[in-house]
């Protein structure tokens, strides 16, 4: 059996129960969902870069929270409605994600990912100092609004429905980026770059141009996020969410196209469930990263798939020895 | 007197944070470059040895009574010692791989060092005193120095100055620049690079635990101490090179009185500079001050 075979029936019933999923408030929390939902595309996003273009951006946060800031701002104090807050936070995120992303692959490998660090610091400090963004206390109190002028954000359910919406074409970006020539090229670059030069592709314009996609998709996951919780604060920009979503993508497998979501809505929940224990959830993230490190380098999407196909070793060219790389499985 | 209409005494006063923070850098990026050297890891868990040194001297007073000279010596190398450990159980595995690896490993580390002391003692900092020798001022003239500073800037520049002695002089530096070089030939000349690999990792880490003592008494010791602090380290890196070692001092130093002067005439961009320096740096000469152009 192969994980795509498994593909149209899984996603059929997630999309069932993701649409299911406000009739049963007993269950599950319905912001939680939600706030899943953003991180969601926020490591698919990501991992337009890290699986898929082989570049390891450390400073993803910075994109995530300016989305968020920005939207928060307009929307709070100009009134913009809230799809033209969503759009201008996903814009911003995307220019922010040119011009880090022009800087950063002047570099290659860590020194990439400490540049990405370094510049997403200085991105938190300018949050830090900006007159707009309450400083510690964040940008609290931002309004829901309505969607194109009808419907009501203030009610739970209906925001659920436009998130879950706005998600779903997000993601719907991704998976045609990965499926595309466009793609090609970009996994082209992460297995050889020096011949997807010599081939004569703009290597370094692709870079950019998967930078600020992948920047400008985490910028909308940010400014949904600000106008769920109807907050933007310093942790959306913080080291700590640009690490969070290195390991959403790393534990879901970042050689699949929706693994790191499968990755996002297990560190969501371990963050939802262990958040009475206080510092330990810093320690447990800290350990399941080991972990995924040490041991799980395909992430759960991708063991399952390889143990998938270990079931079935009569074909040959899908034998497990193969890894993973450069074919996307969603 | 002034400079720029800035009197001189807060010039001078600002310059002679400015070569402290510097010290910690240079002493800080050099255990970086040796480790990235050998290992051809980044070390991301370097801030969190940092913080792990100021907290152990910090134990060893409150539960043995050690005094800080005491702690001096010894937490650096407790520290080096729980590094080496970690190097041997888990880092070791990851040669070989995309080093993208190292770095995540030793992140995850981060989040479970600073998340642990942050369950064990709380965010807010501990006090450690000065110890009883080096508190006061001595008068300059022109400026009144702190002797504690004075004597964190001689000792991390002591430091930094036999680091490079040993590493560019010494026959134990010889075999480790060669295992640097070559690791395959290193080895079949007889030398045990694995041993030598572990032992540079706790180097590394042991100078970065000194630092950390170093800096006990003069910032709170707190679990996050560290973390800010390794990114700043890392511009340094990116501005000077991992490549070479005098590179990593002279930057850290240097960027360290950039850092001074900036908080004088633009104090809203004292946090910022040296990440405003790195795109400088990026835009103009994209290896790095010291660096050679990556493979």
């Amino acid at each position: 059996m192969h994980l795509r075979s498994l593909t149209l029936p899984l996603s059929i019933v997630a999309v069932l129960a993701l649409l299911a999923i406000p009739f049963f408030p007993q269950w599950i929390y319905l912001v939680f969902v939600m706030k899943t939902l953003c991180f969601v595309l926020f490591a698919c996003a990501f991992n337009l870069l890290l699986g898929h273009t082989g570049i390891l951006s450390f400073g993803h946060a910075a994109f995530f929270g300016s989305g968020a800031y920005i939207a928060g701002h307009l929307v709070k104090n100009y009134g913009v409605p809230f799809e033209l807050g969503i759009l201008a936070g996903g814009l911003v995120a995307a220019l922010l994600g040119a011009v880090i992303g022009a800087l950063a692959i002047r570099r290659s490998g860590i020194y990439l990912a400490m540049i990405t660090l370094a510049m997403s610091q200085l991105v938190y400090f300018f949050y830090l100092q900006a007159p707009f963004t309450g400083a510690e206390d964040g940008l609290q109190r931002v309004p829901r609004g309505t969607f194109l002028g009808v419907i009501d954000l203030r009610n739970d359910t209906a925001l659920y429905y436009v998130v879950l919406g706005i998600v779903a074409v997000g993601l719907w970006v991704v998976w045609r980026t990965v499926n595309s020539p466009f793609g090609q090229v970009l996994r082209a670059i992460r297995e050889h770059e020096p011949r997807a030069i010599s081939l004569g592709y703009p290597v370094a314009r692709y870079k950019i141009l998967v930078f600020t996609l992948s920047a400008g998709l985490s910028g909308i996951a940010g400014a949904l996020k600000a106008i769920i919780f109807q907050l933007a604060a310093l942790y959306d920009v913080h080291w700590h969410t640009s690490g969070d979503v290195i390991l959403m993508t790393l534990l879901g497998g970042m050689n699949t196209v929706f693994g790191p979501a499968v990755g996002a809505a297990i560190v969501a929940a371990l963050n939802h469930y262990l958040d009475p224990f206080g510092a330990w959830v810093t320690v447990i993230t800290g350990v399941v990263f080991m972990a995924c490190v040490l041991a799980f380098r395909q992430g759960v999407v991708g063991e399952l798939g390889r143990l998938l196909k270990l079931r079935r070793p009569s074909r040959p060219e899908q034998t497990a020895d193969q890894p993973a790389r450069g074919e996307s499985q969603p | 007197m002034d400079i720029f209409g800035v009197p001189i005494q807060a010039l001078m006063g600002q310059l002679m944070l400015g070569i402290v923070n510097g010290s910690f850098y240079a002493v800080l990026s050099l255990g970086l470059a040796i480790i990235f050297g050998v290992l051809k890891i980044v070390n991301f868990a370097h801030g969190a040895f940092f913080m792990l040194g100021a907290f152990t001297a910090f134990l060893l007073g409150q539960h043995l009574g050690a005094n800080y000279w005491v702690a001096l010596v010894a937490a650096p190398i407790a520290v080096a010692l729980f590094g080496m450990l970690f190097e041997w159980l888990f880092l070791r595995r990851l040669y070989g791989l995309d080093p993208i690896y190292g770095l995540l490993l030793t992140f995850s580390l981060v989040l479970v060092l600073e998340g642990g002391f942050r369950v064990a003692f709380g965010s807010s900092g501990q006090p450690y005193a000065t110890p009883e020798a080096l508190r006061g001022t001595i008068n300059l003239g022109f400026m009144v120095l702190p002797i504690y500073r004075g004597f964190v800037i001689l000792a991390a520049v002591l430091t930094c100055l036999v680091t490079w002695y040993v590493i560019e002089r010494t026959s134990v530096g010889a075999r480790l620049r060669a295992a640097t070089e070559r690791a395959e030939l290193t080895q079949a000349f007889g030398i045990n690079v694995p041993l030598l690999v572990t032992l540079t990792y706790g180097v590394g880490v042991g100078l970065a635990a000194f630092a950390g003592v170093l800096a006990a008494p003069i910032f709170h010791v707190n679990p996050s101490m560290g973390s800010s602090l390794v990114i700043i380290i890392f511009a340094v890196v990116v501005i000077g090179g991992l490549g070479s070692i005098m590179g990593a001092i002279v930057t850290g130093l240097g960027l360290g009185v950039v850092e001074g002067f900036t908080r004088v005439f633009y104090s809203e961009f004292s946090s910022t500079i040296v990440f405003l320096v790195m795109v400088l740096v990026l835009l103009i000469r994209p290896a790095g001050l010291f660096g050679r152009e990556e493979s």
